[in-house]
C-alpha cells in the first residue's frame, strides 16, 4: 500500500491564497491544496449550507453556480477557484427574505429533510436564469444530477413551477393537495 | 468526507508549457481537464499523481475553428454542455451532441470536457471502489494488484471504455491531435484507443490530447447514438450504440460504421456489420436484423459493469436494430 | 374480550366517543409551512457535519478488509509516528458490548476479538485534520487469522461453525414458529391451495446526509455527542453503558438530520468511539462518514427468502395463511429479532383469514448487519402476499381489486394474531385508486407491454412496546409559556426530514389558539427535553402528538381558569384561537394570549407543564407478541401503470395511483409528501436498489464485499425515473390518534412493489416472484416454460416447536397453550 501514501513533492503541505468572490463578496483566504471547492466553503468560509453526500459528483447536494453555471463543488479543486464568483444557497436570500424560488419550496413540500435542498435550489435557479418558463420536462432534465430520496421529486417540480411564476411577476401557485376521500375507515 | 490527496497543481497557460510540464514531470504528473473523472479516482486512490496539471487555463484548449461546410475542430476542454447546444453541432453532426448530452447530469456536462470524456478512464466494478474496497479483495491489476478479477485467468485487463462521445467520434471518422514538447500527432479518433483495459489509450507518455476534428458530413449522411443505462441520467453506459450510415440516392446504404461503446475496452468498431449493410435497405427488417446480429458479435461485455453480461449482449442486438431504424426512418 | 366470530375477525366493543373528532381547526388540516422550512431553504439549519468548534480533531476508522477473521494483533506505531496524528484507540477500550436490543448485545465499538464484516471497525485514528487521519488509519496494521465466511442464510444454516457470534443456535440468530390455529388442517378441507416461493432482495436507506458525530466536553465537563440519530435516548443508554458513564454525565443531541429511513435508528459504533477520544484528548471530536461507510452501517431491509402456502374456499376467501421466512441478518443482531418477527406480524391485519400459521429465522452472515427500514420486515411478506393474492384472483377468474375489498378486515377488529385494530380504511383507498386509474375499464386491455396491478398493505402507528421493557411513557412533552405570549416545547423526538418539528408545534398551537410559528422548539436533547423514543416505526405522529396535546390541555386549563376569572365565566366557557383567550359564548370579550399567560403566572406561578404518552396495553399475550400490537394502524393502496418491453424486458412505471388512510391529515402537504416518498422508495427498491454482495473466488480469494456502495453504484431512482403519481387521502380520524390522525411516513411504500409486480404480469403475462424487478428476471421469466422467474423453493430451516395460539373466535385469551415458563422480566424503573 505504499504506493497509494503519496510521497510529498515539496511544497505540497503549504497553503494555497485564494481570492475568490463569494455570493458576491471578495474573499482572500490560506487554504490545504488538497482541498475541493466544497471544503473551502464548508470548513475555511463556514458556508456550511452547501452539502455533501458522496463527494464524487454522484448525487448533486454540493451543486453551487460557479461563473454562473451550475457545478458541483466536490470536484472543483479550491485552486482552480482563483478569481472566479461562487453562488452558493446563501446567495439566494434578498437581504432577510426568503427569494421566489426559497419561498416556492417551502410552501410546496420541496424540502423534507432539506439536505438535498441547498443543490435542487442552485440548480433550478440556474434552470431559471436560462429558461424562466420551463416545462415540466425541461425542469426533470435540469434536476437529473440532485439526487433526493425524501419527496419522490414531485413537490420539488411544483415548487420551481411556483417560483418561476413569481420570478415572472405572476401569482404562485397555490400547494397541491391531494384528494381528500371522507369517512372511510368504518367501512 | 472523501478527500484528494495531497498533490501539487500545475497552472500553464500555454499548451507549449502544459506539454512540457507533463514531459518533465513524468509519470508522477496528470492532466486535469474537467475533473470529473480524474477527481473521483484521486479520491478513491485510484490514481495518485504528486503533480496535476491543470489545463482550464490553456486557452489554446478551448479554440474553435472551421464550420459545418470544411469540417470543425474543436479544442479538448470544450464542454460536453456546450456541445449538446451548440447550433453548429446539433446541425451537422447531431449524433456527437445527443452523446455529449446523455453524459452525467447537468453540473457534471457544465464541467467535464470532451478531452475529457475521450481519455475517460476505463471502468470495472473491482477498480472504481475506494482504497480500503481494493484492499479488501486483494486489488486488482490495473492498480497495485496481479490479477483482473473480471477473468481471473486472463492475462490482461478488461476494465471497460464508457465513454458516450467516442464511439461516436469513432463513427463518425473524426481524428484527434495529440501535442507533446515534440509538436502535434493527429490520428484517426479510433486510432485514439488501444484494446486494453490498462493502456487504453495510444497517447504517449507527455501527450495531451488538443483537439478534435469533425469531418464535413457529406449529402445522404445520418448518424445516431443510442445510449443504454439504468437510470435516466448520471449512470455511465452499459452499451454505446453509434452508426453513421451514408445513403444513395435510391435508399441504399452506400457506407455504414457501426461502432459499439461500453462492451469492451475500447469503442468497437462493427466491421461486419458496417461492410454487410453497404448496398442493403434500411427499411428492411431483415437486413436489420442480420446487422444486429453481426455488430452484437464483437460486443463482449463482461461481468465488470451495471446488467448482467448475458443480458447485455442481448440487448445491443436490440439497440443496434433500434439504431438502424432511426437511421432508416 | 367479546369474541364472537365473524368472518375470521372478532368485533370488540365500541370506541368510547371523542368530543375532538369533529371540531373545526385553526391549523391542523391547514396547508400551511412547516416551522423547519426557512433553515431547509435557506441552508442555515445545522446538520451534524455541520457543526464545529475550536480545537476540533478529526477521526477516521480502520475497518476490517476481511470478512471474518480473528484479530491476531492490532500495530498502531507507525499511525502513531504520523506527525498530527493525536491518538489511536483500538478494540481493548471498548470490552463493553451493546446493541439496540437488550437480547442483542453483540457489539463492540470497535472490535475486540473478532471482526465478522468487510467494514467492521478495528481501531479509530484521531488527528489534526480528517486527511492525516485518514493516513494514520492507513499506517495501522492490523493481523488477522481468516475464519470461513458464512456468505448466506443457507451456508449459516449449513455451517454452525464457525459461529459468527457465541449466541443463538451455530449461525441461527434466533427463528420463530406460532401456530393461529391450525393451517394444516384449513389448507386440507381448502377448494383450493395456492404455494409460492418468494425473495426479497435487501436494500438501504441512503438516506442523503452521511452519518455525523461532534463529540465534546462541555465547559462543565459533561461529555456531549451531538450525532445524527434517529434515537437519542437509545443512544445515551448504550454509550453510558460502554463508557462506564452515569447517564447523567452524558449529554446526546440528535440535530436535524438529512433523512433516516430507519438507518440512523441504532446506536452506532462510530458514535461511541468519537464519545472516547473526546474524553481521552480532552478535544472536540469529529467523524463524518464517507458514503461507503454509510453502506457499513447498513441496517437496512433484510433480504428475505419466503414460502407462502395458503388455502382458499369456492370463493377465494382464505381459510388458511402459512408463511415461512428466512432472514439474512448481517453479522449483527441490531433489530433483527424484531424485524423477523415483523416478517409475520401484519400479514394478519388487511384481509380475513380463519387461520395463520408463521415460521420465521434469521441467520448472521459476514455482511454489514440488516435492521429497520422504511416499512420494518413488512414489506418483504406483504410483496409475497399480495402477488399471491394476485395469483389466487387469476386463478379463480376474480377482479383482485374486487378480492381485496370483499375480503378487508371490518373495523373494530382482532386478527388471527391477536393484533387488535380500529379504524380501517382499506376499502375506501382501493375504490379510490380503482376509480382513479380506470381499473375496472382498463385492466387486461391495455395491450401487449402495458398493464397494470393493484395492490394493498397496513402499517403501524408506533410500536405498542418500547424496546427496553418498562412502564413508563413513551413519548413526555413539557411546555413553558412565557408572559410575553411564548411557548417553547420540550421534546426528545428527532427530526429527520419527516416533519415531526412541525407536527409538535402545530398540535401545541392548535390547542392553544396560537400561530405554529409561534411555538418555539427544543427537541432531541437528553439533557433539556423529555424522553421520547425517537424517530421509527412511525410512531412520532402519534405518541409524540398525543403527549403534546396532553401538555398543550394542561396548559390550556391553567389558563382558562386564569382568564376566566377574569371574564366572570366558568372555566368551561373560555376558548383559544387567533392568539386570543376569549368567552366563546361572546367572542368579542376575552384578552391577548399574552395577557391570560400574565393571569395564569400571577395566579399560580410560572407555568410549566408536562404532558406524556404510553400505548394502550394489546390484547397479544403470548410470547414474540409484542411485535406487530400497535394503538392504530394506516391502510394503504395502489395501482401502478407500467409499459414493458418484451424485447428488452425494461420495465417503465408510467403512472402510480396511491391512496392512503390517514385518519386526518395535520398538513396536507407535508402528508403528500410522505406519500410520495414512500412511493418513491417503494419504486425504487420494485426496480433497482440492491444491497448486493460479491464473493470472489474462493481458491483466489475469502473477499466477501459490497458490489458498490456508492450513491453511483447503488441505483436510486433520479428524476428522470419517477413517474407522476396521484393521491388520495381517506379520512376518516382514528380514535386513538391526535385529533385523529395516523401515520404516513411507511406505510404507503408498501404496495408499490407488489402492485408493480402485478402489473408487469398484466403487461406480459409473467410472474416475477422477486424484488427487484429486473430487466433480467423479466426476460427470464419470458423465456421459462413457467413463465415465471423467482426462487425455485425454500430451504430447509429447522423450525422450533410452534407456540399454540388459538384466534380470538376459536377460544383463549391471547396467550399460548403451550406457553413455555417465562422468567419475570426484568423491568427498568418501578412501578409506581
Amino acid at each position: 500500500m505504499g504506493g497509494s501514501l503519496v510521497t510529498l513533492p515539496a511544497g505540497a503541505r503549504d497553503k494555497i491564497r485564494l481570492a475568490v468572490t463569494v455570493n458576491g463578496e471578495a474573499r482572500d483566504l490560506l487554504a490545504d491544496p488538497y482541498k475541493t471547492l466544497l471544503e473551502v466553503l464548508r470548513e475555511d468560509l463556514g458556508l456550511t449550507g452547501t452539502k455533501h453526500g458522496c463527494e464524487l459528483g454522484e448525487c448533486g447536494a454540493c451543486a453551487v453556480l460557479l461563473d454562473g453555471e451550475l457545478q458541483l463543488s466536490c470536484l472543483v479543486p479550491a485552486v482552480e477557484c482563483e478569481g472566479r464568483q461562487v453562488t452558493t444557497v446563501e446567495g439566494l436570500k434578498i437581504g432577510p427574505e426568503l427569494s421566489p424560488l426559497q419561498e416556492a419550496f417551502a410552501d410546496h413540500g420541496g424540502s423534507q429533510c432539506g439536505y438535498c435542498t441547498s443543490g435542487m435550489l442552485m440548480a433550478a435557479t440556474w434552470l431559471l436564469g436560462r429558461k424562466p418558463d420551463p416545462t415540466r420536462q425541461e425542469i426533470q432534465e435540469a434536476l437529473a444530477g440532485q439526487l433526493c430520496r425524501c419527496t419522490g421529486y414531485q413537490q420539488i417540480y411544483e415548487a420551481v413551477e411556483s417560483g418561476a411564476r413569481v420570478l415572472r411577476g405572476e401569482k404562485p401557485l397555490p400547494p397541491t393537495l391531494s384528494t381528500v376521500v371522507e369517512g372511510g375507515g368504518h367501512g | 468526507m472523501m478527500r484528494l490527496p495531497r498533490f501539487r497543481y500545475h497552472a500553464p497557460r500555454l499548451l507549449s508549457e502544459a506539454a512540457a510540464l507533463l514531459a518533465d514531470l513524468g509519470p508522477e504528473a496528470m492532466p486535469l481537464a474537467g475533473g470529473t473523472d480524474l477527481l473521483p479516482n484521486m479520491k478513491r486512490r485510484q490514481q495518485t499523481p504528486a503533480h496535476v496539471v491543470g489545463l482550464r487555463g490553456v486557452e489554446a484548449l478551448s479554440a474553435r475553428s472551421g464550420d459545418p461546410a470544411r469540417g470543425l475542430t474543436l479544442g479538448a476542454m470544450t464542454r460536453l454542455a456546450s456541445l449538446e447546444q451548440d447550433g453548429q453541432v446539433l446541425a451537422a453532426w447531431p449524433a456527437l451532441a445527443r452523446a455529449a448530452g446523455l453524459v452525467a447530469s447537468p453540473p457534471l456536462r457544465n464541467m467535464a470536457t470532451l478531452g475529457g470524456n475521450l481519455c475517460l478512464d476505463t471502468r470495472c466494478t473491482y477498480y472504481d471502489q475506494s482504497e480500503p474496497w481494493r484492499a479488501s479483495i486483494g486489488y486488482c491489476m490495473k492498480r497495485e494488484g496481479e490479477v483482473c478479477w473480471v477473468a481471473p485467468g486472463s492475462e490482461r485487463c478488461w476494465a471497460v471504455s464508457s465513454s458516450d462521445t467516442a464511439p461516436v467520434l469513432c463513427a463518425l471518422g473524426a481524428e484527434v491531435t495529440l501535442t507533446s514538447k515534440a509538436g502535434d500527432r493527429r490520428i484517426p479518433a479510433q486510432a485514439l484507443f488501444a484494446d486494453d483495459g490498462m493502456q487504453y489509450l495510444t497517447r504517449r507518455p507527455g501527450e495531451i490530447l488538443s483537439a478534435i476534428h469533425l469531418p464535413p458530413p457529406r449529402p445522404g449522411e445520418k448518424a445516431t447514438y443510442l445510449k443504454l443505462r439504468r437510470r435516466g441520467s448520471i449512470d455511465f453506459p452499459v452499451l454505446g450504440v453509434a452508426a453513421r450510415v451514408k445513403l444513395g440516392a435510391g435508399g441504399a446504404v452506400e457506407e455504414a460504421h457501426l461502432v459499439l461503446g461500453a462492451v469492451g475496452s475500447r469503442p468497437q468498431a462493427a466491421e461486419e456489420a458496417s461492410k454487410f449493410l453497404v448496398g442493403k435497405r434500411l427499411g428492411d427488417a431483415e437486413v436489420v436484423a442480420e446487422a444486429s446480429r453481426l455488430a452484437s458479435q464483437v460486443a463482449k461485455p463482461m461481468q465488470n459493469t451495471d446488467f448482467g453480461l448475458a443480458w447485455r449482449k442481448q440487448a445491443a442486438r436490440e439497440w443496434v436494430a433500434r439504431a438502424l431504424r432511426e437511421l432508416a426512418g | 374480550m367479546a369474541s364472537e366470530k365473524e368472518g375470521g375477525t372478532t368485533t370488540v366493543p365500541a370506541r368510547p366517543g371523542d368530543e375532538a373528532q369533529d371540531r373545526s381547526f385553526h391549523s391542523v388540516g391547514k396547508p400551511i409551512r412547516r416551522v423547519d422550512a426557512r433553515g431547509k431553504v435557506t441552508g442555515e439549519t445545522r446538520f451534524a457535519d455541520d457543526l464545529s468548534l475550536p480545537g476540533m480533531l478529526h477521526m477516521k476508522l480502520k475497518r476490517s478488509t476481511v470478512p471474518h477473521a480473528r484479530i491476531l494483533a492490532v500495530d498502531a506505531t507507525r499511525a502513531l509516528a504520523l506527525p498530527g496524528v493525536r491518538a489511536v484507540l483500538t478494540g481493548k477500550e471498548f470490552p463493553v458490548p451493546y446493541g439496540i436490543l437488550p437480547v442483542s448485545q453483540d457489539e463492540n465499538a470497535l472490535c475486540t476479538d473478532k471482526v465478522r464484516f468487510v467494514g467492521d471497525p478495528v481501531a479509530a485514528v484521531v488527528a489534526v485534520d480528517e486527511l492525516t487521519a485518514e493516513e494514520g488509519a492507513r499506517l495501522v496494521e492490523v493481523k488477522y487469522e481468516p475464519l470461513t465466511t458464512i456468505g448466506s442464510p443457507e451456508e449459516a444454516l449449513r455451517n454452525p461453525e464457525p459461529q459468527i457470534h457465541a449466541y443463538g443456535k451455530g449461525n441461527i440468530h434466533r427463528s420463530v414458529a406460532f401456530d393461529f390455529g391450525d393451517v394444516p388442517g384449513a389448507i386440507a378441507g381448502a377448494a383450493h391451495v395456492f404455494e409460492d416461493s418468494f425473495f426479497y432482495q435487501g436494500n438501504t436507506h441512503l438516506p442523503l446526509e452521511q452519518h455525523a458525530t461532534l463529540a465534546y466536553l462541555d465547559q462543565n465537563g459533561l461529555l456531549t455527542i451531538s450525532s445524527s440519530t434517529q434515537v437519542p435516548h437509545y443512544l445515551h443508554r448504550a454509550a453510558s453503558k460502554v463508557l462506564g458513564l452515569p447517564p447523567a454525565r452524558v449529554r446526546i443531541i440528535a440535530p436535524p438530520q438529512g433523512g433516516g429511513f430507519g438507518g440512523k435508528t441504532d446506536p452506532f459504533n462510530h458514535e461511541i468511539v468519537a464519545g472516547k477520544a473526546a474524553l481521552l484528548t480532552g478535544r472536540p471530536v469529529k467523524i463524518a462518514l464517507t458514503r461507503e461507510e454509510v453502506f457499513f452501517c447498513h441496517r437496512g431491509r433484510h433480504p428475505v427468502q419466503m414460502r407462502m402456502k395458503t388455502g382458499v374456499d369456492a370463493e377465494g376467501r382464505i381459510l388458511g395463511h402459512s408463511v415461512e421466512t428466512l432472514l439474512d441478518g448481517g453479522a449483527y443482531g441490531s433489530y433483527g429479532m424484531a424485524s423477523m418477527h415483523y416478517t409475520g406480524a401484519l400479514e394478519t391485519v388487511t384481509y380475513r383469514m380463519d387461520r395463520y400459521r408463521f415460521r420465521g429465522c434469521r441467520t448472521f452472515t459476514n455482511k454489514p448487519p440488516c435492521g429497520p427500514k422504511r416499512g420494518h420486515g413488512t414489506p418483504q411478506p406483504r410483496f409475497g402476499l399480495e402477488v399471491q393474492i394476485d395469483k389466487i384472483c387469476e386463478k379463480l377468474g376474480i377482479d383482485p381489486a374486487e378480492w381485496r375489498i370483499r375480503n378487508a378486515v371490518p373495523p373494530d377488529s382482532v386478527t388471527a394474531n391477536w393484533m387488535k385494530v380500529g379504524t380501517i380504511g382499506l376499502v375506501a383507498c382501493l375504490e379510490a385508486v380503482v376509480k382513479a386509474s380506470g381499473w375496472k375499464e382498463r385492466r387486461g386491455k391495455l395491450g401487449r407491454g402495458r398493464g397494470l396491478g393493484i395492490a394493498a398493505s397496513s402499517y403501524m402507528c408506533g410500536a405498542g412496546h418500547p424496546i427496553y421493557f418498562n412502564d413508563m411513557p413513551h413519548s413526555g412533552v413539557q411546555l413553558l409559556l412565557d408572559r410575553g405570549g411564548g411557548v417553547t416545547a420540550y421534546c426528545g423526538s428527532t427530526e429527520v426530514g419527516q416533519g415531526s418539528d412541525n407536527v409538535l408545534a402545530l398540535l401545541i398551537a392548535e390547542v392553544l389558539g396560537v400561530e405554529p410559528a409561534d411555538v418555539k422548539l427544543v427537541t432531541g436533547d437528553t439533557s433539556l427535553t423529555p424522553i421520547d423514543l425517537g424517530s421509527y416505526s412511525s410512531r412520532v405522529t402519534l405518541m409524540m402528538g398525543n403527549a403534546a396535546i396532553d401538555a398543550a390541555e394542561r396548559a390550556r386549563d391553567r389558563l382558562a381558569i386564569a382568564a376566566a376569572q377574569k371574564l366572570g365565566i366558568p372555566p368551561e366557557r373560555v376558548g383559544f384561537g387567533g392568539g386570543r383567550v376569549f368567552d366563546v359564548s361572546d367572542p368579542g370579550t376575552g384578552m391577548t394570549f399574552a395577557e391570560a399567560v400574565v393571569r395564569a403566572e400571577s395566579a399560580g406561578g410560572t407555568v410549566g407543564v408536562v404532558g406524556s404518552y404510553r400505548p394502550p396495553p394489546p390484547p397479544a399475550r403470548y410470547k414474540g407478541g409484542g411485535v406487530g400490537p400497535s394503538p392504530a394502524y394506516s391502510y394503504s393502496a395502489a395501482v401502478v401503470e407500467v409499459e414493458a418491453d418484451e424485447t428488452t424486458g425494461i420495465v417503465r412505471p408510467v403512472k402510480i395511483w396511491v391512496a392512503h388512510d390517514i385518519g386526518r391529515s395535520l398538513n396536507p402537504v407535508a402528508v403528500r409528501g410522505q406519500v410520495v416518498g414512500s412511493v418513491y422508495m417503494g419504486l425504487g427498491e420494485a426496480l433497482m436498489e440492491e444491497q448486493a454482495f460479491k464473493r470472489l473466488p474462493p481458491k483466489l480469494s475469502s473477499a466477501l464485499v459490497h458490489v458498490g456502495p456508492s450513491m453511483l453504484d447503488y441505483k436510486s431512482p433520479l428524476t428522470l425515473d419517477m413517474p407522476e403519481v396521484e393521491c388520495f387521502l381517506v379520512e376518516d380520524p382514528e380514535p386513538s390518534g391526535p385529533f385523529g390522525a395516523k401515520e404516513v411516513g411507511q406505510g404507503p411504500l408498501l404496495p408499490i412493489p407488489p402492485a408493480l409486480a402485478n402489473a408487469v404480469h398484466d403487461a406480459l403475462g409473467v410472474r416475477v416472484d422477486e424484488v427487484p424487478v429486473t430487466p433480467e428476471k423479466v426476460m427470464a421469466a419470458l423465456r421459462s416454460p413457467s413463465r415465471r422467474c423467482g426462487p425455485e423453493g425454500f430451504p430447509v430451516v429447522p423450525w422450533p416447536e410452534a407456540l399454540d395460539v388459538p384466534p380470538p373466535w376459536e377460544g383463549g385469551d391471547g396467550n399460548a397453550r403451550n406457553e413455555p415458563p417465562r422468567p419475570p422480566k426484568k423491568k427498568e424503573g418501578v412501578r409506581p
